[in-house]
């Protein structure tokens, strides 16, 4: 029989918290809809329409650009759409 | 008794009041201790070695730095790395105390904003972590410059860039199908970390063109595909063989793309033997491999050649440089015989991508 072993953990051991996803909105009118282009080609093209769509809902549009794709967001910008919108669309790749 | 190896550590770690913080996990005695780790995940899919206590508080003998010393904030969770954790993972990756230093080097330079690991792992690009050791940290440890210098078999390479890789797994949550995003990821990625062939180069090393001392130990960290060979066995001048490996590099990651990636060329020893006939020099060569790095632009807008990849039409009719400026990173390496070279074809660079980082590696 092996004797017992202890290891050390190899990990961050962080705990992360969870959280409950917010509910699902009803309807978008009268909401600020957050629209995301993370700087890949062509995601204007997408969100562009995406806001054509969404204006016909009654949804008020917010646009944001992350300065490059290959870096997370800047924390003032995560801030500053979480404060404004209600819902964010993200147009993630080319 | 007390002198035979390993003993201090166990005897030490039974005995003496432990200054390891990290959490003990006990692996039950009818478990399997490969099959414990590996089933919490913290394994890259191969075996590891159990990180006791005494393994570890032996790993800690090869620096002089504190155990709870913060090496460096690792992405893409951005979890505080002391340097026991660091050595928890060399152990478990299957490094010697004596290559810690160099492990403790890699990261802290893959975890700086330059080198932007979070994107690197982000990235469906398959790209990852290149090291490249210089000075004299390489022979002391006994890093493989030679025969199958980008391939397996020397213990030193091939477990500091595991170790390397498992801190951004365990440490920093960077595991593939989680934040590593890659297509088609390469074999590098388990591990990617070899030393500079500086004895036998008539060039100053990369070390020393980035600005480090021959008499200083660094570590490179370059964000790069897998390896491709170019063949060449017939030039005989340095100037065809320039021909060649600027032929090749044109086509690094794709013929389409100028400026925006960097890529690292390893020069085989007898492809070496070329320019040091020749007498040239790094700069020499940098300066007759621009030459054949120029890139009409008409041949690869797109459209051009019936392939619809390429640069904007507007950006047509001129010539530019497939690299940008010190965007050719060169090393000396590989096995005695054998004409052939290898390009590493790298990410996005610049401030946007990830920049080349070296760090000096200190006891």
């Amino acid at each position: 029989m092996n004797a017992r072993t202890v290891v050390l953990d190899p990990t961050a051991e962080d705990n992360p918290v969870e959280r409950e996803r917010c509910p699902r909105p009803e309807s978008l009118a009268g909401l600020t809809v957050g629209l995301l282009d993370i700087s890949k080609p062509r995601g204007d093209v997408f969100l562009d329409r995406l806001e054509t769509r969404l204006d016909g809902l009654g949804a008020q549009i917010e646009r944001y650009t992350k300065p490059t794709f290959t870096k997370p967001a800047p924390v003032d910008l995560r801030r500053e759409i979480a404060a404004t919108c209600d819902a964010v669309i993200e147009a993630l790749a080319d | 008794m007390t002198v035979d190896p390993g003993r201090v550590d166990e005897l030490r770690s039974r005995f003496e009041d432990s200054i390891l913080k990290s959490r003990r996990v006990e692996i039950a005695v009818l478990d399997d201790d490969y099959e414990a780790m590996f089933d919490r995940g913290w394994t890259d899919g191969l075996p590891v070695v159990p990180p006791t206590e005494s393994l570890v508080a032996g790993m800690l003998e090869g620096t002089i730095r504190d155990s709870d010393d913060v090496v460096a904030l690792v992405p893409p969770n951005l979890a505080e790395c002391t340097v026991e954790k660091v050595a928890i993972n060399a152990v478990m990756a299957g490094c010697r105390p004596e290559y810690l230093p160099v492990v403790l080097a890699a990261v802290d330079a893959i975890c700086t904003d330059e080198f932007n690991m979070h994107g690197v792992l982000a990235t469906t690009m398959s790209v990852g972590p290149i090291l490249v050791v210089n000075g004299p940290v390489t022979s002391e440890i006994g890093m493989n410059s030679g025969v199958n210098v980008l391939g397996h078999g020397n213990r030193a390479n091939s477990s500091i860039g595991r170790a390397v890789q498992m801190v951004i797994r365990n440490m920093g949550g960077g595991g593939p199908g989680g934040v590593d995003r890659a297509t088609l990821g390469h074999m590098g990625k388990q591990g990617f970390c070899f030393a500079e062939d500086e004895a036998g180069s008539p060039w100053i090393s990369l070390a020393e063109e980035r600005g480090f001392n021959a008499d200083v130990s660094t570590v490179t960290a370059f964000c790069g595909e897998g390896p491709r060979l170019v063949v060449d066995q017939r030039s005989r001048t340095p100037e065809s063989l320039t021909n060649t490996l600027g032929e090749a590099l044109r086509g690094a990651v794709s013929s389409r793309m100028v400026m925006a990636m960097d890529a690292m060329l390893v020069i085989s020893p007898e492809h070496m033997s070329r320019y040091r006939d020749a007498g040239w020099n790094r700069a020499r060569f940098h300066e007759e491999i621009s030459a054949q790095l120029m890139v009409e632009t008409d041949d690869i807008v797109a459209g051009a050649g019936g392939i619809e990849e390429g640069i904007p039409a507007a950006l047509g009719g001129i010539t530019v440089p497939k690299f940008r400026p010190g965007g050719l990173l060169v090393v000396h390496a590989g096995g005695a015989a054998g004409l052939f070279s290898a390009i590493i074809g790298g990410w996005l660079n610049g401030p946007s991508g990830s920049e080349p980082v070296t760090r000096e590696v200190k006891p």
